[in-house]
């Protein structure tokens, strides 16, 4: 004890002096030194931000993978593992390369950039901010525009097309529409479309990518009788998809405020508008399948929340607290629909629901900023003040943002046809049938996700 | 000797289990096993859509018992494994024709 106690003195003493020796140092002193500008010190804030929330958008990935592998089956669990975490490594090293450049770079003609490939210089400086800040936030974007395809094509892609694909998404297919409507001297930007963290940048991007995936790599086996009826495929881990969605709605505090691009008061607003719809999304959902299946559906209650989430993406710093709910609201119930009618009428194959929120939300979101925009939102947050339909605007607003979707539909899905078609007649899209009976986890990567588990019998044999 | 190999509830075992012990016999081989009897399987719900689930979870609970406190065993289980509804299981009752205790080579009801 006695030790102890002469340990513990020391120790204080010890702390003291360093104190005291700090608060000295003239350096430190009170309006001595090398105080900050208050400039600095708002770059610093907005360096510390965008930083924070890049790393929130990153780990969106983990979110996707989650989902993912939650929602579908044990035996393919390790492949969506490694989709998850490959597409954001390969993104991320051919964004840097090519990707941020034809995005972000001198605009040629409005429809794409072409400068900073490679960028390799110490600390450069964007808009005020640390270049390099504002690259890895972009990266994070790319990212999840690219992983939005895994889910969409699980459980039968062949891993090795995945990869290209993603590639080409974060290389070609996502930057030029980047350029679009964020780039300065975009087409779409200077129309004055306006989609605040990328409703259809993000995700109508991804969700058309997977609506082209998912309907030429074909259902899984099993999904479709003969007759053409689906079945339900049902996946293996629950607590998996729930995490998922929450650790996506996490990062979309990054996504959303950190948009911005500055610790501004906006973020207070943003955080709280897709605080709402995400929250509106999943309880229109749940009591939508309550209502239409008896039961609340677990799965597609958490698709409603993501649904919203996306949806309130383009206008989350455009419209009010009641706009962001009722924009929730309506993505809850689409997703829904949507996700039957992709399902039993389309007849294409989306383990996840990738599609249903990712492409048709984003295009309601984006329609929404139309509809729902108020300028004196939009000048409180310190963004383009502008009147939507329903506050006065008239239909101007509206028609920009159709113009919007309806041009990156276009780009997106020819775009995304011709990869899959170069990949059916290169590489190969899909895994055999023999392959998705076995698992991917065996045929493209020769282990098992669960070594210890015995496998589910069922009536269509060992699963 | 009789084998008497019980088709239960999962959640009836402990109940199962504390007649069998109550009668003077605690040695049991239980296996988590699934199937189905007449009623077939159950309808589940995923994403909207109605599938089957057609082996269900029960689990096989197996003792070896002298003839004459055969009747009082069947008559435990069926006391503490009946629910009164549809999928409460099955008993089926065997022959033994011998049994050795591994560690001692003792054989008949001696090792059980």
């Amino acid at each position: 004890m006695k030790r102890l106690g002469l340990k513990k003195m020391w120790l204080v003493l010890a702390v003291a002096l360093l104190v005291m020796l700090v608060a000295c140092h003239p350096a430190l002193a009170a309006g001595e030194g090398d105080a900050k500008s208050p400039e600095e010190i708002s770059t610093s804030l907005d360096t510390v931000w965008v930083l924070v929330a890049a790393a929130l958008v990153f780990f969106m990935q983990a979110g996707f993978f989650f989902l993912e592998g939650g929602l579908t089956r044990s035996k393919n669990v390790a492949n969506a593992m490694l989709k998850g975490v490959m597409d954001f490594c390969l993104g991320a090293l051919v964004f840097w390369m090519l990707g941020f450049a034809l995005m972000f770079g001198a605009d040629r003609g409005g429809f794409v950039g072409a400068s900073g490939f490679l960028s390799n210089l110490a600390n450069p400086e964007w808009n005020g901010l640390p270049l390099y800040v504002f690259l890895l936030f972009q990266i994070a974007f790319a990212g999840a525009a690219a992983t939005i395809l895994a889910g969409a094509v699980a459980e039968r892609v062949k891993f090795s097309a995945y990869c290209i694909a993603t590639v080409c998404i974060t290389g070609l297919i996502y930057p030029v529409v980047g350029h679009w409507i964020w780039a300065e001297g975009g087409w779409l930007y200077r129309m004055g479309m306006l989609d605040f963290a990328g409703s259809t940048v993000v995700h109508t991007v991804g969700g058309i990518c997977a609506l082209v995936g998912a309907w030429m790599v074909g259902p899984r086996v099993g999904k479709y009788n003969p007759d053409g009826t689906p079945n339900a495929i049902p996946g293996h881990n629950i607590p998996m998809a729930a995490l998922g969605t929450f650790i996506l709605w996490l990062g979309w505090y990054g996504f959303n405020p950190g948009s911005t691009l500055k610790a501004s008061s906006a973020i207070a607003t943003i955080a709280m508008t897709t605080t709402l719809a995400a929250s509106a999304g999943a309880a229109v959902a749940m009591f939508v399948t309550w209502f239409r299946y008896g039961k609340p559906d677990v799965s597609m209650s958490f698709n409603g929340a993501l649904a919203g989430l996306v949806a309130i993406t383009a206008g989350c710093a455009y419209v009010s607290m009641a706009s962001s709910v009722v924009i929730g609201m309506v993505a809850g119930a689409l997703v829904v629909f949507a996700v039957e009618i992709i399902d039993r009428k389309l007849k294409v194959d989306d383990p996840v629901g990738a599609i249903s929120v990712h492409a048709v939300n984003g295009i309601w979101g984006t329609i929404a900023v139309g509809l729902f925009a108020q300028a004196s939102f939009g000048e409180a947050n310190g963004v383009a003040a502008v009147n939507g339909l329903f506050f006065g605007g008239g239909v101007a607003q509206l028609g920009r943002q159709l113009l919007g979707v309806v041009s990156v539909l276009a780009w997106v899905g020819v775009t995304s046809a011709l990869l899959f078609l170069a990949l059916k007649k290169t590489v190969g899209i899909r895994v055999s049938e023999e392959g998705q009976k076995l698992g991917l986890d065996i045929t493209e990567h020769n282990l098992e996700a669960y070594p210890e588990f015995q496998p589910a019998i069922t009536e269509k044999g060992v699963i | 000797m009789k084998k008497v190999e019980a088709l239960i509830r999962p959640d009836r075992l402990e109940a199962v289990m504390r007649e069998l012990r109550s009668l003077g016999y605690p040695g049991v081989t239980v296996t988590e096993v699934k199937g189905h009897g007449k009623q077939k399987g159950v309808t589940h719900m995923w994403r909207g859509a109605e599938y089957r689930v057609e082996f269900l979870p029960k689990v096989k609970l197996e003792a070896v018992v002298l003839d004459e406190d055969l009747g009082k065993v069947v008559n435990a289980v069926l006391r503490a494994a009946r629910t009164g509804s549809i999928g409460d299981g099955k008993i089926f009752i065997y022959e033994v024709m011998d049994a050795v205790r591994i560690r001692t080579g003792e054989s008949g009801f001696n090792a059980i």
